[in-house]
This record gives structure tokens, sequence and C-alpha cells, in this order.
């Protein structure tokens, strides 16, 4: 990484309501160009709901705070013109339209692609990423196995030609050669020039391909700092890697 | 004999495909039945009608003023009515559809009341065209064929189309379609136009078939229901299949068993429907949205 990496994305002070419940309180971090940035945290810590609030999806949030990506505010524009700025997110649960198929799914990612050139360019760019999805492409989406709909979903995302990539928790429910697979796959993804921003519970696997970590807790920030100073805190230790290298609800 | 009952019903069930049609499209946006669906339809035929008449303009105007004035009335009805609710449920949302029809059947008897009036229109009823022993009037003939048409463009459109295939992925899952950079609410609102000028085609060959009153759309709206719950309430082709189904189901019954009780045959088909395979002939298992 560079000396002075540019800053992408800004979240300044957010803080995200969900009905009467806090889910994000005064929430700050910074994402460098280039960078992979992990965000860790416990079910229910409000990893998804940063995400979330960082693509606009939340009606009405962030209630307080600012978000900027490549020095533009995003806060509260509609989530249509987030996706359109550069940020593409693969959601939580991968959310692929399983009655299409997997071209189509991947067309609907090149939406905002203006003309048919780039989005054939973009489709031969994921086709060479996912030789797999090239294969499946006429088969109902719905009809792939996790694995291969989590790549699908990062194709997906992929399609719009992001300069910003949001993932939440990619690896949940995949076998173990799976989840190396998507943590090679990212570390690829950034290496093409895309920033990532990842959310994951598996700490140990997603320290090892991140520059920066931080950690949510009952939606407050409670540790940040670079990856290795993560890896080497005895509390970030103590509190998710232990918990987490256990196999917990995790059905693959 | 059988020709003939099978061209009566295929005419007939051109009408019901596209009301099927019609509201399979916004079914699956909303999960739920638009029972406003047949009087948009007749409102829209109305504004033809007052075009034909009170404005003595030609027909292409006064068609291409409905499907238009169809358009905004389905765009306006999603965007004004429906999106605004603060607790958009299943039950409340069919009681805006309910509510609405209630209110255009009431603005259609108080403008132009209920006397039963002669639709002008460019093709006749009563000329008949011969097919060897099938002899079918070209209102049919025109039926058959535009309703055709259109349907096969409403499908290359969905199939084919970069909005047409984001139309589809806003019905399964409106959020993902959002991240994807798809404008879903719009979208949204671009079905329910569309599902309104379909209903609205239908309409305007119902009218010239029957007469026009506020009661035009009725039959058809029902029939059209029975047939998008015989084909597959979430499936588009079913429920066009399942309008020509019924449509040749009633005539066989209607020419072979009695002709009197031929209307209870779509609430029949409701019925074994709804017992035996609730998903239609052609559906596949309900998936529940995420
Ligand atoms: N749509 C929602 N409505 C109400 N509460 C929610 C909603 N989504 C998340 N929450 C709550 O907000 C908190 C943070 O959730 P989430 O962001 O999903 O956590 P994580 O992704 O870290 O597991 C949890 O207490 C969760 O129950
Ligand atoms: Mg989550």
């Amino acid at each position: 990484m560079d000396k002075h990496p540019e800053v992408l994305l800004e979240v300044n002070a957010v803080e995200t309501w969900h009905g009467s419940l806090r889910a994000l309180s005064d929430v700050s971090l910074t994402v460098s160009e280039g960078s992979i940035t992990v965000i860790l945290g416990n079910n229910g810590a409000g990893k998804s709901t940063l995400l979330n609030t960082i693509l606009g999806v939340l009606e009405g949030q962030p209630k307080n705070g600012q978000i900027s990506f490549q020095g533009t505010r995003i806060d509260r524009m509609a989530t249509e013109r987030i996706v359109r700025s550069g940020i593409s997110y693969v959601p939580e649960g991968r959310r692929i339209f399983s009655g299409l198929t997997v071209r189509e799914n991947l067309k609907v990612g090149a939406y905002i692609q203006k003309d048919q050139f780039s989005t054939k360019k973009a489709l031969e760019r994921v086709y060479e990423f996912f030789p797999l999805l090239a294969e499946r492409q006429s088969q109902a989406a719905g009809t792939l196995s996790g694995g291969e709909q989590q790549m699908l979903a990062i194709g997906r995302a992929l399609m719009n030609g992001p300069r910003l990539l949001l993932l939440d928790e990619p690896s949940l429910g995949l076998a173990p050669i799976l989840v190396r697979q998507v943590f090679d796959i990212i570390s690829q993804i950034r290496d093409e020039g895309v920033t990532v921003l990842l959310v994951e519970q598996n700490a140990r696997m997603a320290l090892a391909v991140a520059d920066e970590g931080l950690v949510l807790d009952s939606g407050e920030l409670v540790a940040a700092g670079s990856a290795s100073d993560l890896v080497d805190n005895a509390e970030v230790e103590g509190l998710y890697m232990g918990a987490l290298s256990l196999p917990i609800n995790r059905e693959s | 004999m059988l020709p003939q009952v099978l061209a009566s019903g295929l005419s007939a069930g051109s009408i019901y495909a596209l009301m099927a049609l019609a509201l399979v499209i916004t079914y699956k946006t909303t999960e739920v039945p638009n029972f406003a669906q047949g009087d948009m339809a007749m409102v829209s035929a109305f504004i033809a009608y007052m075009f034909l008449t009170d404005f003595e303009t030609g027909f292409i105007f006064a068609f291409g003023v409905a499907l238009v004035f169809a358009f905004l009335l389905g765009v306006g009805f999603e965007g004004l009515l429906l999106r605004r609710m603060r607790k958009p449920t299943h039950l409340n949302l069919i009681i805006m559809t309910l509510g609405f029809t209630l209110a255009l059947f009431g603005f259609a008897g108080w403008k132009w009341g209920a006397d039963q009036r002669h639709f002008p229109f460019p093709i006749s009823a009563n000329e008949v065209i011969r097919f060897g022993s099938v002899s079918i009037s070209t209102l049919s003939v025109a039926t058959i064929l535009i309703a055709g048409i259109l349907m096969l463009l409403v499908f290359v459109f969905f199939r084919f189309t970069k909005l047409g295939v984001a139309m589809q992925a806003t019905q399964q899952d409106p959020i993902a379609a959002r991240i994807n950079g798809v404008p879903a609410r719009a979208v949204v609102g671009l079905t329910f136009g569309i599902s309104s000028v379909i209903g609205t085609v239908a309409a305007l060959l119902t009218a010239p078939l029957i007469t026009l009153d506020p009661t035009l759309m009725w039959d058809a709206l029902l029939k059209g229901f029975a047939a998008a719950v015989l084909g597959g309430l979430n499936t588009p082709v079913g429920a066009v299949l399942g309008g020509y189904l019924l449509g040749v189901i009633e005539n066989l019954f209607g020419a072979y068993v009695s002709v009197e009780f031929k209307s209870v045959v779509a609430f029949l088909i409701i019925v074994i429907v709804l017992w035996f395979k609730p998903s239609g002939l052609f559906g596949r298992h309900h998936e529940r949205k995420v």
C-alpha cells in the first residue's frame, strides 16, 4: 500500500435506529483506497446495519452523522444513486434472484451500465473470475449450490464495475475449502483495484487478508487498528477469536 | 360443431388471458390480487368512448389516449394509494384495491350513468368470416390476434429487455434489486402501469362485443381471476394458458352440457384447483419472499 492512501469512504459519528432500538451509536471509520477493511463483531453487533446504512437501504437512516464517498455526501441518498456513484454490495444471505438464470442475475447486476458493450465486457470479466458461472449461465440461479450462489452474488456485485465493494459475511454457511476460496477471491478483487469493506465473524481468516480491522459491539466501535495489531490484541483475541474459533451454529 | 366451439372458446379465452396476465404481473409484485383491475380498465374504456363520441376523434387517437390514461392510472394507483400505506399488509392492500374499485365504479356511474351504450369500434361484431365449417366474427378474429400479439410482446419484454429482467428481479426481491442499482420504486409503479394497459386492451375489445356500462369488466375480472388461479397465480405463462383453457372449457360446457350454468364453470374450476392443486396447473410451489 502506498504511504498516503486516499480516503475513499468516510463514516462520521453515524447513528442508526431500527424503530426504537439504537443499532449504531457514534460509529466513525475511514476506508482507504485500495485496502481491505474488515468489520468484526458478534451476532447482533450491528455489522449488517452498518453496511445497510452506508448503502442507504434503511428508510430515513442514519438518524445522525455523515457518510462521504469520494468526498461527496451520500447519507440519506437513494440507494440507486449510491450504487451509481460506485459502491456495490453483496448482502447477507446473498439474495440472488433464484427464479432468474445466472446470466440474468448478472445482467441485473449491470443495471447501471450504460450500454451493451460495457455490460458485455463486465460479463466477460466476471466469467473469467468465475468460470463456473459461465458454465451455468443458462441455469436457474436457485439450482446452484451455496458456494456457487455466493460466487454469483459476488459476480453480480462486480458487474457494476464498483470502486468500493461491501461484503456481508460472504463465508457464512460455506464448507471450509470454499471459505478459503472466497477469501482468495476477495484478495484478488482488491488486487484488481477494487477497495473492499468486509463484514465477517470468521475473524482469523478475515484478519489474514485484511489491512485494517474494526470491532463492533452492541452498535459501538470498541477496537480499531491495522489487521496485524488486532491479531495481536489480546482483548480481541479473547472476545471474538476465541469464541469464534468454535464452530457456532454454522451449517455448511 | 367442435371446431366452432373451440373458436368461440379461444376468442373469449383471449380476454380472460389478458385479464389473468394483468393480474399476475401485479400479483407477483405485491402478492395480492388487484381487484380494481377490471374497473380501472372500464374507466379507461369510457375515456376512449368520451373521445370517440363527445370529441369525435379518430379511433387511433381515442384508443391511444385511453391507453396512456390507463398507464397513468396504474402508476398513480400504486404511487399515490398503495405505496403510502403505513402498514402494507396483504389484507390492507386488498382492502385498498377493493376501495379503489368502489370509487371507480361510483365515479363511472355518476359521470356516465348506468345506460348500456353502443361502443363504436372499427371492426364489426356482426360480420362473419368462414374458415371451412367454422364461422367466426371479424371482431373475434381481431380479438384473438390483438391479444396474442400483445401477450407475445409482453413476454419478449420481460424475458429479453434489461428493464423487463430488472422488473422480474424487483418482483422477486425489491431490496436486492435496489442494491444492484435498480430504481425499484419506479419499477413497481411501472408494473402497475403495464398491467393497467393490458387490462384496458381487454376492455376495449370487450366493449364492442357487449355494450359499455360501468359493469363492463365484472365478468372479465372474475374470469381472469379464475384463469390465473387455474394456470398459477405466480406464473404469467400459466395464467395466460389458464385463460385460454377457461374460455374453451366454458364454451364446451355451454355447448354440450348447459348454457344456463355456463358461468358456474369458472367457480367450479376455482374450487377444484384450490382443493387439489393450489399453485395452479402450471405453477410451482409458492416461494416465500425473504
Ligand atoms: N430490520 C430490523 N428491525 C429491527 N431490528 C433490527 C433489524 N435489523 C437488525 N435489527 C437489530 O439490530 C441489531 C443489529 O443487527 P445486525 O446489524 O443485523 O447485526 P449483525 O449483522 O452484526 O449480526 C440487532 O439487535 C438486531 O436484532
Ligand atoms: Mg449481519
